[in-house]
């Protein structure tokens, strides 16, 4: 996968900071995206490139059950949420709609913004200012998931 | 080898005898699905190919963020609902008589042993009644409607006995808070909280609703509490012997077992603004207050607020407080009007609101503003929660919070 940008946030960020309310009636997740982490960083809609990467701390994700929160960063190209831990209903929802959410307990702490890095799924390893850090592989399950691009297609493959 | 509670409900649910990290199919009892995701849901639902749902009598839609509207979009998302049932068959459907969790568990769409998903992270909640219930996006939801099952990893269980008398002016908010306080944000992420001990089952269901409610502020999938005579009643159903079998085994396996002893709580309040930054409220005395609200899906129930009318009974709200109460149902409503708590409050100068999410959810109905403070008995402290980021939110029980509003600042009951 190719190099990409990091963003960084802190422990226990909740889908609120990601997405705050207001703006979950708004037609779209297209229209909603440019509200993404207002609270914290309200340029960062217009920072993010396609194939940066969110780093998270602890339990990132937590709080209300809004898929909306994934949502916005996949449709703003986020390449994958790298973080120490997740929360479950964010990394649930996260697979369904196909952006890989990466567990990675030490690479978080030895990066800042505007750092670079790649990721290897495949490999479950991460890149950063030249060292590689182990991440934790999916459940075959929830591999196949995100393989496929999410549930929808998931779910057409078995129909079919 | 012993089960734990949700070890068994998930076992008897899939006909096969689970253990914690297995992935297992579930075939869902019961689904609720609220106003603000409804779109989202019939969009992807219609995405998947599905054109009718698996089980009408197992759909639950209840309009309550958005009632009555605010915004132009809210009335969007009512007709979207109102169409999505009538192509459906859908009659199961709450357009303005409460909160979701409050009116799953108090229109019996809940029973002991069900295993029940809903578009809410707080649809934890019905683990009151000894359900197995989480909260799940709505793709996942829109999954569900067209297949009636879902795979979920099958959890590691925490159990957490609680024993002996609390002490005055102690409700079970305070032990929640205090629990998610020793957990942290993130202590019981993927995992199941099983309560027990002499002090939960003292409780009516709604306190132990409160606690369920608030599962998900440590990042627990769910929460549960062992069925017995109380939940028979409020459920309007008889415990058989399976539903009476529904507690952790002796020799069940535990991720850990936490005790605490009822007479070391004490009021506490989750401080700005993270759900896990507890204090007790002796330490936070003499802060000024702007607002205080009373209500939600985890403190808006009759004892809570008749819990607050005792304390105001006779008083009034400080000059220059708002006092915001939302009873959580209709019924809630018509029974806190029944008894006098509402008149009792009305007279303390407080602005009874209809019943619905409300200010909880920051849409409407006494959003803050920057420095302001409010003191809250809702389960969220976050950012921008009610109002804007700058707004500093206290989480406290209805007891505490009533006391905070004729005092003007925050002081003990």
């Amino acid at each position: 996968m190719s190099v990409g940008k990091i963003f960084k946030f802190h422990n226990d960020l909740d889908t609120d900071q990601i997405i705050p309310s207001q703006y979950l009636l708004l037609p779209s997740i297209e229209e909603m995206k440019a509200h993404a982490f207002e609270s914290l960083d309200p340029e960062f809609p217009q920072k993010v490139k396609p194939g940066d990467f969110v780093v998270g701390g602890e339990n990132f994700g937590c709080g209300s059950s809004r898929e909306q929160a994934p949502g916005v960063l996949k449709a703003l190209g986020v390449q994958a949420v790298v973080a120490k831990s997740f929360a479950r209903i964010f990394y649930r929802n996260a697979i369904n709609i196909g952006l890989p959410v990466i567990v990675c307990k030490e690479l978080p702490d030895q990066v800042e913004t505007g750092d670079e890095m790649e990721l290897s799924m495949a490999d479950g390893t991460a890149k950063a200012k030249g060292n590689t850090y182990p991440c934790t592989k999916l459940p075959p399950y929830m591999q196949q998931i995100l393989n496929q691009g999410g549930l929808i297609p998931s779910l057409n493959e078995e129909v079919i | 080898m012993g089960q734990t509670v949700i070890e068994k409900i998930l076992s008897r649910n899939t006909g096969s005898l689970v253990k914690p990290g297995d992935i297992v199919t579930v075939s869902v009892d019961r689904v609720m699905i609220d106003d603000i995701m409804m779109p989202f849901i019939v969009d992807k639902f219609h995405e998947m190919g599905f054109e009718k749902v698996w089980d009408p009598d197992k759909v639950v839609m209840i309009y309550d963020h958005l009632v009555p509207s605010s915004q132009q979009d809210d009335v969007r998302h009512y007709k979207v609902g109102d169409r999505f049932a009538k192509e459906n068959g859908l009659e199961h459907v709450y357009r303005s008589d409460g909160i979701c969790h409050q009116l799953m568990t108090e229109e019996g769409y809940v029973k002991p042993g069900d295993v029940v998903f809903g578009t809410d992270s707080h649809t934890t909640t019905y683990g009151c009644v000894g359900a197995f219930s989480t909260g799940i996006g709505y793709t996942e939801m829109a999954a569900i409607l067209g297949t009636g099952t879902v795979w979920i990893k099958v959890p590691e269980t925490i159990k957490i006995a609680i024993d002996g008398r609390l002490p005055d002016h102690v409700m079970s908010k305070d032990v929640i808070l205090r629990i998610i306080g020793d957990l942290g944000a993130d202590g019981a992420t993927y995992k199941a909280l099983e309560f027990c001990g002499t002090t939960v089952e003292q409780m009516s269901i709604s306190s132990r609703m409160t606690m369920a409610n608030m599962a998900i502020e440590a990042g627990a999938k769910c929460a549960v509490f062992t069925p017995d005579e109380k939940t028979a009643e409020y459920c309007g159903t008889v415990l058989g012997e399976w539903e009476r079998s529904l507690s952790g085994d002796g020799d069940a396996v535990y991720d850990k077992v936490i005790t605490y002893d009822a007479r070391g709580f004490e009021p506490v309040m989750a401080c700005p603004s993270q759900v896990d930054k507890i204090q007790p409220v002796r330490l936070l005395e003499g802060t000024a207050i702007d607002q205080v609200f009373i209500g939600s899906c985890t403190n808006g129930r009759l004892e809570d607020l008749q819990a607050a009318a005792r304390v105001l009974k006779g008083k009034k709200v400080a000059p220059f407080v708002k006092l915001i109460v939302t009873p959580a149902s209709r019924k809630v409503y018509e029974e806190a009007c029944a008894c006098g708590a509402v008149k009792t409050l009305v007279e303390a100068g407080a602005i009874l609101t209809h019943p619905g999410c409300g200010l909880c959810c920051g849409r409407a109905g006494g959003i803050l503003w920057d420095n302001e403070k409010v003191v809250a008995t809702n389960n969220r402290n976050f950012l921008g929660r009610m109002g804007t980021s700058k707004v500093e939110i206290y989480l406290a029980s209805p007891e505490v919070a009533a006391a905070c509003a004729v005092a003007g600042k925050i002081v003990l009951p």
